[in-house]
């Protein structure tokens, strides 16, 4: 499956503008189902690409593991994969060609592993795990979701890092005495990656960078250092902890086959990633990611935001000793879900991709409006008690309208994220930068763009992530000068500009929220 | 008129029999419930088999219906699912060709544009995603016509309209064009449509080797075409591979 959309004959024949020569930068995308790395040449296109999936471990309901062990060979071979087949494609290419590797990863999996040894002391806990829910809601004690959050931008909530890291320590036996001696290394998988890409028990280099760190609950925002407080309120050791770099600057050197000594050279987290790979280097520019679920970032520059609507306020990337930016992030937990959910449970489409057609069956929603809070309302509203509703049924309602309605409910929640954002902020979006899996539905970008009554434009790149990991990287060793000549790189693929009318999009706006207030306190308080 | 098909009769009779109560049959069973010798049955299943309509189990060696019949029921490939599997590769072409991609299908008498790749460049350019174009005269409808035999009799048969001094409009030069098409495998339109713009396409065809649509470029005449006005052999090579990596994520084998 990991054809290449070039390094094909075209190429090769007569080269013009493509790659038919290097240098290249590497990016490693190690992600929540699948560990990947692509080559990119000077101009931001794609060489080559390997990836490969790894175990989902389920132990419990609502506990979710890695083998870290096994990511890192997957890592190891997608990279040597993906450089076989640069070879392959591009005459005369050498590893020697790669002048950097950049890192991007699932944010917030949390890992500790022997120093000594380089054995995972237990298997990572992922980014899902809830395992976490009780220790957060003792941990907030008087004070609640919000006790940290001034100085983390965070609320206590189980994705986090730190309540992972002790849980690890409160349930392996005999770890914290050894993670107390020293002998014990935290780590997300961008330090993990690092420190075996750097050699490992042989001098790996042992640090993230601050936009891995700002997940953590254990960062101040403001120092981007450790905060000594939260480290004794959590019960975490500072001797497990890395150290917080920059997320474009040299860590070291590789060790592995293949890339002996290229420098490995940026770390981010995945939305944060993308955030870079759609060039938002300007205060008030979002970028949001289309998948299962949905990431809206927006750079707020210099300052962190605080936010008063349910936002997270996190750091955008940090390049070398430059100020760090920062970003406000806004999460959908429901939206290509919904689509899967029309396929797997409702059986009305075959594909993601036939609820346009659907939809495109139908002028509008016929009345209909379908709030997706299968697991309770995300932001900005965080309410657990919540469930789904489909509102406004009449006799008239078809599939087609619920399709409809399934794509506005991807809409509605976007601009109630980007509403959130603007009154944080104080900055009103001027456009909109896509990708992910939904991106490919024209119906659905259109509908964007007229509830947001801002352009909505997709980037030519579709791979954001990786690209934004080879981005950092590559401005460390100096192969792009700088943000500019990145921007430079940014193509435009399409753009969806509003078409609706202000009554209409107010008037549907009013019955989108009403909807929402449907699904609100259906869980009572025995049943939860 | 001639008389039915024996063989194909005895098909229909053993798809009938396969889609009946009992869901898996042996090959003494078929031949026994339908009177045939064993050796005819057998080459009949075998047919099928190739084809696709029928499977047989490798552990017991019994046959059942195949899924291509099922999905003979509904062939028809979503525009949209097309567009989702040639996101990545018109992309790419867009971005190395310098110009505007188009994926088009046979729409009524038209080709619809089913997705739109902006040049890049940063000028405005508006989404032509819904848009109709002209089947006789386009590279993208030139394909559907010399491939796809519906797309073929509505260009045949309809008004073929001089949009610029360059059209071809009489019905034996547009065969002859047609014929060229196929011979290479793909198309130009070189100002037959709108003065001053060149395109080129070439056909995307799903697993069953169907032509479902056609994939182009389309871009100034000066730079799509050389000094002599010959269409650069760079942009055909881009614009077959792009048709060609589209039609494999689809199914296609290789060709
Ligand atoms: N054309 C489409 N229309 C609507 N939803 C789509 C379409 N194509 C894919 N999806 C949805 O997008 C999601 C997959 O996107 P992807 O970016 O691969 O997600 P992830 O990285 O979260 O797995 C799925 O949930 C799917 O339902």
């Amino acid at each position: 499956m990991t054809d290449t959309p070039n390094g094909t004959a075209a190429d090769s024949a007569d080269s013009g503008s493509s790659h038919g020569s290097g240098p290249f930068i590497a990016a490693i995308d190690q992600g929540t189902t699948s560990s990947r790395c692509i080559v990119f040449d000077r101009d931001g296109r794609i060489v080559a690409v390997d990836q490969k999936e790894h175990e989902q471990i389920f132990p419990k309901p609502g506990w979710v593991e890695h083998d870290a062990a096994e990511i890192w060979t997957n890592v190891q071979e997608v990279v040597a994969g993906a450089i076989r087949k640069a070879a392959q494609d591009i005459p005369g290419f050498t590893p020697a060609d790669v002048k950097a590797i950049g890192i991007t990863n699932q944010r917030e999996t949390t890992l500790l592993w022997d120093r000594h040894t380089g054995e995972p002391v237990h298997n990572a806990l992922v980014w899902q795990d809830t395992r976490t829910d009780t220790l957060c809601r003792e941990l907030g004690r008087d004070v609640g979701q919000d006790r940290f959050r001034a100085t983390t931008g965070l609320p206590l909530a189980s994705y986090f890092a730190g309540p992972k890291i002790r849980w690890l320590l409160d349930h392996v036996d005999g770890l914290r005495e050894r993670a107390e001696a020293g002998d014990i290394l935290f780590g997300t998988m961008d330090s993990w990656v690092i420190w075996n890409l750097t050699g490992g028990v042989n001098g790996g280099v042992h640090v993230t960078d601050v936009t891995n760190a700002s997940r953590t609950l254990l960062m101040d925002l403001r120092s981007l250092d450790w905060d000594q407080d939260i480290l004794d309120a959590i019960g975490v050791p500072a001797a497990v902890l890395p150290q917080i770099r920059s997320s474009s600057e040299v860590y070291g050197t590789a060790t592995i086959g293949g890339l002996e000594d290229v420098p490995v050279a940026s770390a981010l987290g995945d939305q944060q990633a993308a955030l870079f790979g759609q060039t938002c280097f300007s205060q008030g520019e979002a970028k949001s990611t289309y998948g299962t679920g949905t990431f809206m970032l927006l750079n707020t520059g210099s300052t962190p935001v605080d936010s008063r609507n349910g936002l997270i306020t996190t750091v955008g990337y940090r390049i070398g000793d430059d100020a760090p930016v920062y970003a406000l992030e806004g999460s959908i937990a429901v939206t290509g879900a919904l689509v899967q959910w029309m396929r797997d449970q409702m059986g009305l489409i075959s594909t993601a991709a036939e609820i346009e057609t659907l939809a495109l069956t139908v002028e509008d929603n016929g009345g209909a409006y379908f709030v997706p809070a299968f697991s309770g309302l995300f932001a900005p509203y965080w309410q657990d008690d919540a469930r789904g509703v489909i509102a406004g049924l009449t006799r008239y309602v078809t599939k087609a309208h619920i399709a409809r309605a399934v794509l506005e409910a991807t809409a509605w929640q976007t601009r109630e994220i980007a509403d959130a954002m603007t009154k944080d902020s104080g900055v009103e979006l001027a456009a909109l930068k896509v990708d992910g899996g939904m991106t490919s539905n024209n119906l659905l970008m259109q509908t964007l763009a007229d509830v947001l009554d801002a352009p909505v434009v997709r980037p030519m790149v579709a791979e954001t992530t990786c690209l934004g990991a080879a981005y950092a990287a590559g401005l460390a060793v100096g192969f792009w000068p700088d943000t500019d000549a990145l921007r430079a790189n940014w193509k435009r693929a399409a753009e969806w500009t509003p078409r609706m009318d202000g009554a209409d999009r107010d008037r549907e706006y009013h019955n989108w929220r009403k909807a929402v207030t449907r699904t609100m306190g259906w869980i009572e308080e025995e049943e939860h | 008129m001639p008389g039915p098909i024996q063989s194909l009769e005895r098909a229909a009779a053993i798809l009938r029999l396969l889609a009946g109560g009992e869901r898996r049959l042996g090959l003494s069973d078929v031949a026994s419930s339908l009177g045939l010798a064993k050796g005819t049955a057998h080459g009949i299943l075998r047919t099928l088999q190739q084809e696709g309509f029928v499977e047989q189990d490798p552990v017991s060696g019994k046959y059942q219906l195949g899924a291509e019949l099922l999905r003979l029921g509904n062939s028809f490939l979503d525009v949209h699912e097309l567009r989702a599997r040639a996101l990545v590769w018109t992309d790419d072409l867009a971005r190395s060709s310098g110009e505007s991609a188009y994926l088009g299908v046979l729409h009524q008498q038209g080709v619809l544009i089913v997705h739109h790749v902006f040049r890049p460049d940063d000028s405005r350019q508006v989404l032509e995603v819904g848009a109709m174009q002209p089947l006789h005269s386009t590279a993208l409808g030139k394909v559907l016509a010399a491939y796809d035999p519906v797309a073929h009799s509505e260009a045949a048969e309809g008004e073929r309209a001089a949009l610029t001094g360059r059209t071809v409009t009489s019905a034996a030069d547009f065969e002859a064009l047609l014929d060229l098409t196929r011979a290479r495998g793909w198309a130009a339109d070189l100002e037959e449509t709108w003065e001053g713009v060149a395109s080129i396409a070439a056909p995307v065809y799903d697993r069953r080797r169907m032509p479902v649509g056609a994939v182009g470029i389309s871009g100034a005449v000066e730079r799509v075409c050389d000094d002599d006005g010959a269409i650069r052999p760079r942009l055909v090579a881009a614009v077959r591979d792009c048709a060609r990596a589209v039609s494999r994520d689809l199914g296609a084998g290789r060709f």
